[in-house]
Protein backbone atom coordinates (compact mmCIF):
# COMPACT_ATOMS: atom_id res chain seq x y z
CA UNK A 1 0.00 0.00 0.00
CA UNK A 2 2.94 2.69 0.86
CA UNK A 3 4.33 1.47 -2.38
CA UNK A 4 1.04 2.20 -3.93
CA UNK A 5 1.14 5.69 -2.83
CA UNK A 6 4.90 6.04 -3.79
CA UNK A 7 4.20 5.24 -7.41
CA UNK A 8 0.25 7.38 -7.28
CA UNK A 9 2.76 10.57 -6.56
CA UNK A 10 5.34 9.82 -9.02
CA UNK A 11 2.42 9.47 -11.77
CA UNK A 12 1.24 12.86 -10.65
CA UNK A 13 4.45 14.75 -11.18
CA UNK A 14 4.62 13.06 -14.45
CA UNK A 15 1.54 14.15 -15.17
CA UNK A 16 1.55 18.03 -14.28
CA UNK A 17 4.62 17.95 -16.25
CA UNK A 18 1.82 18.60 -19.37
CA UNK A 19 -0.74 20.68 -17.89
CA UNK A 20 -2.60 21.54 -20.86
CA UNK A 21 -2.65 18.15 -22.31
CA UNK A 22 -3.37 16.82 -19.10
CA UNK A 23 -6.46 19.52 -18.49
CA UNK A 24 -7.74 18.95 -21.76
CA UNK A 25 -8.00 15.14 -21.48
CA UNK A 26 -9.94 15.45 -17.68
CA UNK A 27 -11.86 17.50 -19.28
CA UNK A 28 -13.17 15.36 -22.08
CA UNK A 29 -13.29 12.53 -20.03
CA UNK A 30 -15.93 14.77 -17.94
CA UNK A 31 -17.75 14.94 -20.96
CA UNK A 32 -18.04 12.06 -22.16
CA UNK A 33 -20.11 11.01 -19.16
CA UNK A 34 -22.07 14.00 -19.03
CA UNK A 35 -23.07 12.91 -22.90
CA UNK A 36 -24.62 9.96 -21.18
CA UNK A 37 -26.38 12.41 -18.74
CA UNK A 38 -27.49 14.39 -21.78
CA UNK A 39 -28.70 11.56 -23.15
CA UNK A 40 -30.92 10.47 -20.35
CA UNK A 41 -32.65 13.90 -20.06
CA UNK A 42 -33.18 13.77 -23.47
CA UNK A 43 -34.71 10.34 -23.22
CA UNK A 44 -37.01 11.25 -20.42
CA UNK A 45 -38.05 14.94 -21.93
CA UNK A 46 -39.62 12.68 -24.64
CA UNK A 47 -40.80 9.57 -22.71
CA UNK A 48 -41.99 10.19 -19.08
CA UNK A 49 -40.74 6.30 -17.79
CA UNK A 50 -38.97 3.43 -18.59
CA UNK A 51 -41.01 0.46 -17.69
CA UNK A 52 -41.75 1.89 -14.31
CA UNK A 53 -38.62 3.62 -13.94
CA UNK A 54 -38.93 7.47 -13.32
CA UNK A 55 -36.74 9.99 -14.24
CA UNK A 56 -35.11 10.59 -10.60
CA UNK A 57 -34.59 6.63 -10.68
CA UNK A 58 -32.94 6.01 -13.52
CA UNK A 59 -30.53 9.16 -12.16
CA UNK A 60 -29.80 7.53 -9.00
CA UNK A 61 -29.25 4.55 -10.85
CA UNK A 62 -26.42 6.12 -13.45
CA UNK A 63 -24.85 8.03 -10.70
CA UNK A 64 -24.68 4.61 -8.62
CA UNK A 65 -22.71 2.84 -11.19
CA UNK A 66 -20.42 5.70 -12.46
CA UNK A 67 -19.37 5.73 -9.08
CA UNK A 68 -17.39 2.15 -9.09
CA UNK A 69 -16.57 2.15 -12.78
CA UNK A 70 -14.56 5.42 -12.27
CA UNK A 71 -12.40 4.56 -9.27
CA UNK A 72 -11.93 1.03 -11.19
CA UNK A 73 -11.27 2.78 -13.78
CA UNK A 74 -8.15 4.76 -11.89
CA UNK A 75 -6.64 2.13 -10.25
CA UNK A 76 -7.25 -0.48 -13.16
CA UNK A 77 -5.49 1.45 -15.72
CA UNK A 78 -2.16 -0.64 -15.41
CA UNK A 79 -4.41 -2.97 -16.84
CA UNK A 80 -6.60 -1.52 -19.55
CA UNK A 81 -3.25 -0.54 -21.11
CA UNK A 82 -1.73 -4.06 -20.78
CA UNK A 83 -1.46 -4.67 -24.12
CA UNK A 84 0.93 -1.88 -24.58
CA UNK A 85 3.01 -3.44 -21.80
CA UNK A 86 3.16 -6.79 -22.88
CA UNK A 87 4.08 -5.47 -26.50
CA UNK A 88 6.99 -2.94 -25.40
CA UNK A 89 8.82 -5.97 -23.26
CA UNK A 90 7.89 -3.66 -20.26
CA UNK A 91 6.21 -6.32 -18.69
CA UNK A 92 9.30 -8.82 -18.68
CA UNK A 93 11.38 -6.01 -16.21
CA UNK A 94 7.98 -6.39 -14.08
CA UNK A 95 8.62 -10.39 -13.75
CA UNK A 96 12.10 -9.37 -12.99
CA UNK A 97 11.54 -7.66 -9.51
CA UNK A 98 10.90 -9.17 -6.30
CA UNK A 99 7.17 -7.81 -5.91
CA UNK A 100 3.75 -9.42 -6.52
CA UNK A 101 3.58 -8.84 -10.52
CA UNK A 102 -0.33 -8.08 -9.56
CA UNK A 103 0.68 -4.75 -7.47
CA UNK A 104 3.30 -4.32 -10.01
CA UNK A 105 0.82 -3.87 -12.67
CA UNK A 106 -1.63 -1.95 -10.64
CA UNK A 107 1.37 0.85 -9.94
CA UNK A 108 2.29 0.61 -13.53
CA UNK A 109 0.22 2.92 -14.64
CA UNK A 110 -2.57 5.48 -12.68
CA UNK A 111 -5.44 6.80 -14.84
CA UNK A 112 -4.88 10.08 -13.41
CA UNK A 113 -6.76 11.36 -16.79
CA UNK A 114 -9.58 9.45 -15.70
CA UNK A 115 -9.13 11.22 -12.27
CA UNK A 116 -12.01 13.90 -13.86
CA UNK A 117 -14.82 11.39 -13.57
CA UNK A 118 -14.10 11.20 -9.64
CA UNK A 119 -15.43 14.36 -8.43
CA UNK A 120 -17.97 14.58 -11.18
CA UNK A 121 -19.28 10.94 -10.24
CA UNK A 122 -19.40 12.15 -6.64
CA UNK A 123 -21.41 15.39 -7.80
CA UNK A 124 -23.66 13.21 -9.53
CA UNK A 125 -23.88 10.70 -6.93
CA UNK A 126 -24.73 13.64 -4.47
CA UNK A 127 -27.36 15.43 -6.87
CA UNK A 128 -28.67 11.30 -7.77
CA UNK A 129 -29.42 10.82 -4.14
CA UNK A 130 -30.85 14.31 -3.64
CA UNK A 131 -33.27 14.10 -6.79
CA UNK A 132 -34.21 10.42 -5.90
CA UNK A 133 -36.79 11.16 -2.53
CA UNK A 134 -35.55 8.02 -1.00
CA UNK A 135 -36.70 7.87 2.79
CA UNK A 136 -33.16 6.69 3.91
CA UNK A 137 -32.61 4.57 6.78
CA UNK A 138 -30.12 2.27 8.24
CA UNK A 139 -30.17 -0.87 5.79
CA UNK A 140 -30.59 2.02 2.62
CA UNK A 141 -27.43 3.46 3.51
CA UNK A 142 -25.44 0.17 3.53
CA UNK A 143 -27.41 -0.93 0.43
CA UNK A 144 -25.95 1.99 -1.35
CA UNK A 145 -22.33 1.08 -0.08
CA UNK A 146 -22.24 -2.29 -1.11
CA UNK A 147 -24.05 -1.53 -4.55
CA UNK A 148 -20.44 0.84 -5.20
CA UNK A 149 -18.32 -1.65 -3.15
CA UNK A 150 -19.61 -4.70 -5.72
CA UNK A 151 -19.35 -2.25 -8.87
CA UNK A 152 -16.09 -1.85 -8.03
CA UNK A 153 -15.39 -5.61 -7.48
CA UNK A 154 -16.67 -6.48 -10.88
CA UNK A 155 -15.79 -3.54 -12.51
CA UNK A 156 -11.85 -4.62 -11.21
CA UNK A 157 -12.16 -8.27 -12.09
CA UNK A 158 -13.03 -7.48 -15.59
CA UNK A 159 -9.74 -5.65 -16.32
CA UNK A 160 -8.14 -8.66 -15.04
CA UNK A 161 -9.62 -10.36 -17.06
CA UNK A 162 -9.12 -8.31 -20.14
CA UNK A 163 -5.65 -8.44 -19.31
CA UNK A 164 -5.07 -11.77 -19.06
CA UNK A 165 -6.41 -12.95 -22.33
CA UNK A 166 -3.34 -10.06 -23.49
CA UNK A 167 -1.31 -12.96 -22.42
CA UNK A 168 -2.88 -15.06 -25.35
CA UNK A 169 -3.70 -12.50 -28.04
CA UNK A 170 -1.02 -9.73 -27.82
CA UNK A 171 -3.45 -7.02 -28.30
CA UNK A 172 -6.52 -6.19 -26.51
CA UNK A 173 -9.65 -7.15 -27.68
CA UNK A 174 -12.31 -4.86 -27.99
CA UNK A 175 -15.06 -6.48 -27.42
CA UNK A 176 -14.40 -6.65 -23.34
CA UNK A 177 -15.41 -3.21 -23.90
CA UNK A 178 -18.94 -3.69 -23.95
CA UNK A 179 -18.14 -5.49 -20.33
CA UNK A 180 -16.72 -2.30 -18.83
CA UNK A 181 -17.42 0.53 -20.99
CA UNK A 182 -20.95 -0.84 -22.74
CA UNK A 183 -21.78 -2.09 -18.80
CA UNK A 184 -21.09 1.97 -17.51
CA UNK A 185 -23.42 2.92 -20.52
CA UNK A 186 -26.06 0.91 -20.26
CA UNK A 187 -26.32 0.03 -16.59
CA UNK A 188 -27.37 3.73 -16.30
CA UNK A 189 -30.70 1.72 -16.35
CA UNK A 190 -32.09 -0.96 -13.86
CA UNK A 191 -31.36 -4.10 -15.89
CA UNK A 192 -34.52 -5.55 -16.60
CA UNK A 193 -35.49 -2.71 -18.77
CA UNK A 194 -33.54 -4.90 -21.53
CA UNK A 195 -35.40 -7.72 -20.40
CA UNK A 196 -35.61 -11.22 -18.44
CA UNK A 197 -32.42 -12.26 -20.59
CA UNK A 198 -30.16 -9.92 -20.04
CA UNK A 199 -30.93 -10.39 -16.19
CA UNK A 200 -29.96 -13.99 -16.09
CA UNK A 201 -27.09 -13.28 -18.13
CA UNK A 202 -26.12 -10.35 -16.46
CA UNK A 203 -26.38 -12.71 -12.42
CA UNK A 204 -24.96 -15.96 -13.64
CA UNK A 205 -22.34 -15.33 -15.99
CA UNK A 206 -21.35 -11.24 -15.17
CA UNK A 207 -22.64 -11.11 -11.83
CA UNK A 208 -23.93 -7.11 -12.82
CA UNK A 209 -27.45 -7.28 -11.30
CA UNK A 210 -26.02 -8.69 -8.24
CA UNK A 211 -24.91 -4.94 -7.35
CA UNK A 212 -27.10 -3.08 -9.38
CA UNK A 213 -30.60 -4.32 -10.01
CA UNK A 214 -31.53 -6.50 -7.57
CA UNK A 215 -30.47 -4.10 -4.57
CA UNK A 216 -31.66 -1.36 -6.55
CA UNK A 217 -34.95 -2.92 -6.40
CA UNK A 218 -34.96 -2.73 -2.80
CA UNK A 219 -33.38 0.74 -2.51
CA UNK A 220 -36.32 2.06 -4.66
CA UNK A 221 -39.23 0.57 -2.64
CA UNK A 222 -40.20 -2.49 -4.99
CA UNK A 223 -39.56 -5.00 -2.67
CA UNK A 224 -39.17 -5.64 0.60
CA UNK A 225 -36.69 -8.75 0.48
CA UNK A 226 -34.42 -7.44 2.76
CA UNK A 227 -31.64 -10.09 2.03
CA UNK A 228 -30.84 -8.19 -1.63
CA UNK A 229 -29.04 -5.97 -0.03
CA UNK A 230 -26.32 -7.96 0.56
CA UNK A 231 -26.10 -9.94 -2.51
CA UNK A 232 -23.26 -7.41 -3.96
CA UNK A 233 -21.27 -9.08 -0.84
CA UNK A 234 -21.48 -12.18 -3.60
CA UNK A 235 -19.56 -10.46 -6.31
CA UNK A 236 -16.37 -11.44 -4.38
CA UNK A 237 -17.02 -14.54 -5.48
CA UNK A 238 -16.21 -13.54 -9.13
CA UNK A 239 -12.89 -12.52 -8.09
CA UNK A 240 -11.48 -16.38 -7.95
CA UNK A 241 -12.39 -17.46 -11.73
CA UNK A 242 -10.48 -14.19 -12.49
CA UNK A 243 -7.48 -14.84 -10.65
CA UNK A 244 -7.46 -18.40 -12.19
CA UNK A 245 -7.45 -16.80 -15.66
CA UNK A 246 -4.40 -14.29 -14.72
CA UNK A 247 -2.73 -17.40 -13.19
CA UNK A 248 -3.16 -19.35 -16.10
CA UNK A 249 -2.57 -16.74 -18.59
CA UNK A 250 0.98 -15.54 -16.97
CA UNK A 251 1.74 -19.33 -16.83
CA UNK A 252 1.27 -19.28 -20.99
CA UNK A 253 2.90 -16.10 -20.95
CA UNK A 254 6.22 -15.82 -23.59
CA UNK A 255 7.94 -12.74 -24.10
CA UNK A 256 7.59 -10.65 -27.42
CA UNK A 257 10.91 -10.16 -27.63
CA UNK A 258 11.54 -6.43 -27.48
CA UNK B 1 -2.42 14.10 -74.96
CA UNK B 2 -4.59 16.52 -72.45
CA UNK B 3 -6.56 14.13 -72.11
CA UNK B 4 -4.18 11.39 -70.83
CA UNK B 5 -2.34 13.99 -68.45
CA UNK B 6 -5.61 14.36 -66.92
CA UNK B 7 -6.44 10.72 -66.27
CA UNK B 8 -2.63 10.37 -65.03
CA UNK B 9 -3.49 13.14 -62.82
CA UNK B 10 -6.01 11.21 -60.99
CA UNK B 11 -4.33 8.08 -60.86
CA UNK B 12 -1.87 8.78 -58.20
CA UNK B 13 -4.90 9.59 -56.00
CA UNK B 14 -6.62 6.23 -56.65
CA UNK B 15 -3.31 4.52 -55.76
CA UNK B 16 -2.72 6.48 -52.93
CA UNK B 17 -6.57 5.73 -51.83
CA UNK B 18 -5.40 1.47 -52.62
CA UNK B 19 -2.57 1.46 -50.68
CA UNK B 20 -4.44 2.83 -47.91
CA UNK B 21 -7.42 0.30 -48.31
CA UNK B 22 -5.47 -2.70 -48.48
CA UNK B 23 -3.62 -1.52 -45.85
CA UNK B 24 -7.10 -1.73 -43.57
CA UNK B 25 -7.92 -4.77 -44.79
CA UNK B 26 -5.14 -6.35 -42.71
CA UNK B 27 -6.81 -5.87 -39.47
CA UNK B 28 -9.01 -9.64 -39.86
CA UNK B 29 -9.14 -10.54 -36.03
CA UNK B 30 -9.57 -6.70 -34.76
CA UNK B 31 -12.56 -6.95 -37.00
CA UNK B 32 -14.05 -9.92 -35.53
CA UNK B 33 -13.97 -8.41 -32.43
CA UNK B 34 -15.56 -5.45 -33.21
CA UNK B 35 -18.36 -7.13 -35.14
CA UNK B 36 -19.09 -8.93 -31.66
CA UNK B 37 -18.99 -5.60 -29.72
CA UNK B 38 -21.03 -3.29 -32.34
CA UNK B 39 -23.74 -6.01 -32.03
CA UNK B 40 -24.11 -6.18 -28.80
CA UNK B 41 -23.78 -2.60 -27.92
CA UNK B 42 -26.61 -2.32 -31.33
CA UNK B 43 -29.03 -5.18 -29.63
CA UNK B 44 -29.10 -3.57 -25.93
CA UNK B 45 -30.06 0.10 -27.74
CA UNK B 46 -32.81 -1.63 -29.40
CA UNK B 47 -33.99 -3.45 -26.07
CA UNK B 48 -34.33 -0.17 -24.39
CA UNK B 49 -35.91 1.86 -27.11
CA UNK B 50 -38.47 -1.50 -27.47
CA UNK B 51 -38.89 -0.61 -23.52
CA UNK B 52 -39.75 3.03 -24.04
CA UNK B 53 -41.93 1.83 -27.16
CA UNK B 54 -43.97 -0.86 -25.28
CA UNK B 55 -44.51 2.17 -22.38
CA UNK B 56 -45.55 4.84 -24.89
CA UNK B 57 -45.65 3.50 -28.79
CA UNK B 58 -47.25 7.25 -29.39
CA UNK B 59 -43.95 9.77 -28.03
CA UNK B 60 -41.89 8.34 -31.14
CA UNK B 61 -40.78 10.56 -33.89
CA UNK B 62 -40.81 7.67 -35.96
CA UNK B 63 -41.56 3.88 -36.00
CA UNK B 64 -39.82 1.22 -34.29
CA UNK B 65 -39.17 -0.60 -38.01
CA UNK B 66 -37.38 2.54 -39.17
CA UNK B 67 -35.34 3.20 -36.01
CA UNK B 68 -34.57 -0.73 -36.27
CA UNK B 69 -32.89 -0.07 -39.37
CA UNK B 70 -30.97 3.20 -38.05
CA UNK B 71 -30.01 1.58 -35.43
CA UNK B 72 -28.23 -1.61 -37.17
CA UNK B 73 -26.97 0.39 -39.88
CA UNK B 74 -25.36 2.54 -37.84
CA UNK B 75 -23.46 -0.16 -35.76
CA UNK B 76 -22.88 -1.93 -39.17
CA UNK B 77 -20.98 1.57 -41.03
CA UNK B 78 -20.02 2.62 -37.56
CA UNK B 79 -16.40 2.62 -38.89
CA UNK B 80 -16.79 4.56 -42.01
CA UNK B 81 -18.71 7.51 -40.24
CA UNK B 82 -17.12 7.77 -36.85
CA UNK B 83 -16.05 11.14 -36.50
CA UNK B 84 -13.05 10.13 -33.67
CA UNK B 85 -11.23 7.94 -36.19
CA UNK B 86 -7.90 9.73 -37.48
CA UNK B 87 -5.04 8.37 -39.41
CA UNK B 88 -2.07 8.65 -36.87
CA UNK B 89 0.93 8.33 -40.02
CA UNK B 90 -0.47 11.73 -41.34
CA UNK B 91 -0.11 13.22 -37.52
CA UNK B 92 3.19 11.25 -37.17
CA UNK B 93 4.49 12.67 -40.30
CA UNK B 94 3.95 16.53 -39.35
CA UNK B 95 5.86 15.44 -35.75
CA UNK B 96 8.60 13.76 -37.64
CA UNK B 97 9.29 15.86 -40.62
CA UNK B 98 8.79 13.51 -43.33
CA UNK B 99 6.06 15.51 -44.59
CA UNK B 100 8.87 17.20 -46.43
CA UNK B 101 8.67 14.28 -48.69
CA UNK B 102 5.38 14.77 -49.30
CA UNK B 103 5.56 18.18 -49.94
CA UNK B 104 8.12 17.61 -52.63
CA UNK B 105 5.78 15.46 -54.67
CA UNK B 106 4.07 16.42 -56.96
CA UNK B 107 0.71 15.75 -55.58
CA UNK B 108 -1.83 18.11 -53.74
CA UNK B 109 -0.75 17.19 -50.01
CA UNK B 110 -4.69 18.04 -49.12
CA UNK B 111 -6.39 15.23 -51.48
CA UNK B 112 -3.62 12.83 -51.04
CA UNK B 113 -4.72 13.09 -47.21
CA UNK B 114 -8.61 12.88 -48.39
CA UNK B 115 -8.00 10.15 -50.24
CA UNK B 116 -6.32 8.12 -47.64
CA UNK B 117 -8.18 9.06 -44.95
CA UNK B 118 -11.90 7.91 -46.94
CA UNK B 119 -9.80 4.90 -47.75
CA UNK B 120 -9.15 3.73 -44.48
CA UNK B 121 -12.47 4.28 -43.27
CA UNK B 122 -13.79 2.16 -46.56
CA UNK B 123 -11.73 -0.69 -45.58
CA UNK B 124 -12.19 -0.74 -42.19
CA UNK B 125 -16.51 -0.75 -43.06
CA UNK B 126 -15.82 -3.32 -45.76
CA UNK B 127 -14.75 -6.06 -43.26
CA UNK B 128 -17.61 -5.33 -40.38
CA UNK B 129 -20.26 -4.01 -41.86
CA UNK B 130 -21.48 -7.55 -43.77
CA UNK B 131 -21.50 -9.64 -40.67
CA UNK B 132 -23.57 -7.27 -38.57
CA UNK B 133 -25.86 -6.73 -41.73
CA UNK B 134 -26.54 -10.45 -42.45
CA UNK B 135 -27.31 -11.46 -38.34
CA UNK B 136 -29.42 -8.21 -38.35
CA UNK B 137 -31.65 -9.22 -40.99
CA UNK B 138 -32.53 -12.37 -39.11
CA UNK B 139 -33.55 -10.43 -35.95
CA UNK B 140 -36.97 -11.02 -36.08
CA UNK B 141 -39.56 -7.69 -36.85
CA UNK B 142 -39.57 -5.34 -36.58
CA UNK B 143 -36.52 -5.53 -34.26
CA UNK B 144 -34.68 -6.59 -37.64
CA UNK B 145 -32.45 -4.18 -40.44
CA UNK B 146 -34.79 -4.68 -43.46
CA UNK B 147 -34.05 -3.61 -47.22
CA UNK B 148 -34.99 -0.48 -48.28
CA UNK B 149 -38.12 0.38 -49.84
CA UNK B 150 -38.13 0.66 -53.10
CA UNK B 151 -34.86 1.14 -55.73
CA UNK B 152 -34.88 4.93 -55.29
CA UNK B 153 -34.89 4.78 -51.35
CA UNK B 154 -31.48 2.58 -51.79
CA UNK B 155 -29.90 5.07 -54.36
CA UNK B 156 -30.67 8.18 -52.33
CA UNK B 157 -29.14 6.24 -49.67
CA UNK B 158 -26.01 5.44 -51.43
CA UNK B 159 -25.87 9.31 -52.87
CA UNK B 160 -26.23 10.38 -49.38
CA UNK B 161 -24.22 8.11 -47.56
CA UNK B 162 -21.40 8.73 -50.12
CA UNK B 163 -21.43 12.62 -49.50
CA UNK B 164 -21.80 12.19 -45.37
CA UNK B 165 -18.19 10.40 -45.50
CA UNK B 166 -16.96 13.37 -47.78
CA UNK B 167 -18.08 15.73 -44.99
CA UNK B 168 -17.14 13.12 -42.06
CA UNK B 169 -13.69 13.27 -43.91
CA UNK B 170 -13.77 17.17 -45.05
CA UNK B 171 -13.88 17.53 -41.02
CA UNK B 172 -11.26 15.77 -39.82
CA UNK B 173 -9.37 17.25 -42.28
CA UNK B 174 -9.49 20.35 -40.08
CA UNK B 175 -8.13 18.51 -37.29
CA UNK B 176 -4.96 16.88 -39.51
CA UNK B 177 -4.06 20.53 -40.83
CA UNK B 178 -4.43 22.19 -37.20
CA UNK B 179 -1.72 19.41 -36.25
CA UNK B 180 0.66 22.10 -38.06
CA UNK B 181 0.18 24.44 -35.43
CA UNK B 182 0.01 22.78 -32.58
CA UNK B 183 2.65 19.11 -32.77
CA UNK B 184 0.65 17.55 -30.90
CA UNK B 185 -3.52 16.95 -31.47
CA UNK B 186 -4.40 14.73 -28.82
CA UNK B 187 -6.11 17.71 -26.13
CA UNK B 188 -7.73 19.06 -29.48
CA UNK B 189 -9.23 15.45 -30.29
CA UNK B 190 -10.35 14.48 -26.97
CA UNK B 191 -12.29 17.33 -26.05
CA UNK B 192 -14.05 17.38 -29.67
CA UNK B 193 -15.00 13.93 -30.03
CA UNK B 194 -17.50 13.53 -27.29
CA UNK B 195 -19.21 16.72 -28.43
CA UNK B 196 -19.30 15.98 -32.26
CA UNK B 197 -20.58 12.46 -31.32
CA UNK B 198 -23.51 13.82 -29.70
CA UNK B 199 -23.95 16.11 -32.35
CA UNK B 200 -23.80 13.47 -35.00
CA UNK B 201 -26.17 11.24 -33.01
CA UNK B 202 -24.25 8.62 -31.77
CA UNK B 203 -25.68 8.79 -28.40
CA UNK B 204 -29.82 8.92 -29.24
CA UNK B 205 -30.97 9.45 -32.84
CA UNK B 206 -31.12 12.91 -33.94
CA UNK B 207 -35.02 12.66 -34.48
CA UNK B 208 -35.05 11.49 -30.34
CA UNK B 209 -33.79 15.24 -29.61
CA UNK B 210 -35.92 17.69 -28.11
CA UNK B 211 -37.06 19.85 -30.31
CA UNK B 212 -35.42 22.97 -29.49
CA UNK B 213 -32.36 21.47 -29.62
CA UNK B 214 -32.95 19.16 -32.77
CA UNK B 215 -33.52 22.31 -34.33
CA UNK B 216 -30.07 23.68 -34.06
CA UNK B 217 -28.16 20.24 -34.28
CA UNK B 218 -29.82 19.55 -37.65
CA UNK B 219 -28.20 22.55 -39.45
CA UNK B 220 -25.01 21.81 -38.16
CA UNK B 221 -22.57 19.82 -40.21
CA UNK B 222 -22.30 16.86 -38.07
CA UNK B 223 -26.03 16.28 -38.51
CA UNK B 224 -25.12 15.74 -42.33
CA UNK B 225 -22.51 12.77 -41.66
CA UNK B 226 -24.45 9.84 -40.41
CA UNK B 227 -27.83 10.89 -39.68
CA UNK B 228 -29.28 11.64 -43.07
CA UNK B 229 -28.15 8.47 -45.21
CA UNK B 230 -29.30 6.79 -41.76
CA UNK B 231 -32.79 8.02 -41.95
CA UNK B 232 -33.22 8.19 -45.43
CA UNK B 233 -32.71 4.21 -45.55
CA UNK B 234 -35.12 3.93 -42.89
CA UNK B 235 -37.58 5.58 -44.85
CA UNK B 236 -38.16 7.99 -42.26
CA UNK B 237 -36.77 10.74 -44.38
CA UNK B 238 -38.08 11.43 -48.28
CA UNK B 239 -39.58 13.74 -50.54
CA UNK B 240 -39.35 17.55 -50.32
CA UNK B 241 -37.38 16.94 -46.57
CA UNK B 242 -34.64 14.31 -48.47
CA UNK B 243 -34.47 17.40 -51.20
CA UNK B 244 -33.78 19.84 -48.63
CA UNK B 245 -31.06 17.89 -46.43
CA UNK B 246 -29.18 16.43 -49.48
CA UNK B 247 -28.69 20.25 -50.22
CA UNK B 248 -27.85 20.88 -47.11
CA UNK B 249 -24.97 17.94 -46.45
CA UNK B 250 -23.79 19.21 -49.83
CA UNK B 251 -23.28 22.55 -49.41
CA UNK B 252 -21.38 21.16 -45.83
CA UNK B 253 -19.21 19.21 -47.97
CA UNK B 254 -17.80 21.40 -50.32
CA UNK B 255 -17.83 24.33 -47.60
CA UNK B 256 -15.99 22.09 -45.24
CA UNK B 257 -13.52 21.54 -48.66
CA UNK B 258 -13.20 24.71 -49.00
CA UNK B 259 -12.44 25.54 -45.45
CA UNK B 260 -9.29 23.02 -45.96
CA UNK B 261 -7.93 23.90 -48.60
CA UNK B 262 -7.42 27.63 -47.91
CA UNK B 263 -6.33 26.45 -44.67
CA UNK B 264 -3.74 24.08 -45.68
CA UNK B 265 -2.80 26.46 -48.13
CA UNK B 266 -1.66 29.09 -45.66
CA UNK B 267 -0.60 26.39 -42.92
CA UNK B 268 1.93 25.16 -45.67
CA UNK B 269 3.56 28.36 -46.51
CA UNK B 270 4.96 28.25 -42.40
CA UNK B 271 6.08 25.33 -42.14
CA UNK B 272 9.84 25.08 -41.00
CA UNK B 273 11.21 21.42 -41.12
CA UNK B 274 14.01 21.41 -38.78
CA UNK B 275 16.34 19.18 -40.70
CA UNK B 276 17.57 16.10 -39.16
Amino acid sequence: MRLYVKFLGLHLKAALQYKLSFALSVLSQILVSFNTLLGILFIFNRFHRIKTYSLSEVLLCFSIILMPYALAEVIMRGFDTFASTIGNGEFDRILLRPRGVLLQVVCNKVGLNRFGRLPQAVLMLAYGIAKSGIVWDRLKIIALILMIFGGFIVFCCIFVIYASLCFFTLEGLEFVNVLTDGAKEHGKYPLDVYGRRVVKFCTYIVPYSLFQYYPFLYLTGRTDTAWYVFLPLLTSGFIVPCLLLWRYGLRHYKSTGS
Amino acid sequence: MLISVKAGRFQKYITFFRMRFIGGLQYRAAALAGVVTQFAWGSLELLVYRALYEMSPEAFPMSIKELSAYIWLRQALLTLFMPWYYDNDIFASIRDGSIAYELSRPVNIYYMWFTRAMAGRLSRMILRCLPIVVVAVFVPEPYGLRLPKDVFCALCFLVTAFVGLVVVVAFSMLIYISAFYTVSTDGLRYLFSPVIEFMAGSLIPIPFMPEGVKRIVEILPFASMQDIPLRVYSGNMAGRELLIKAGLQLFWAVALIIIGRLWVHFAIKRVVVQGG
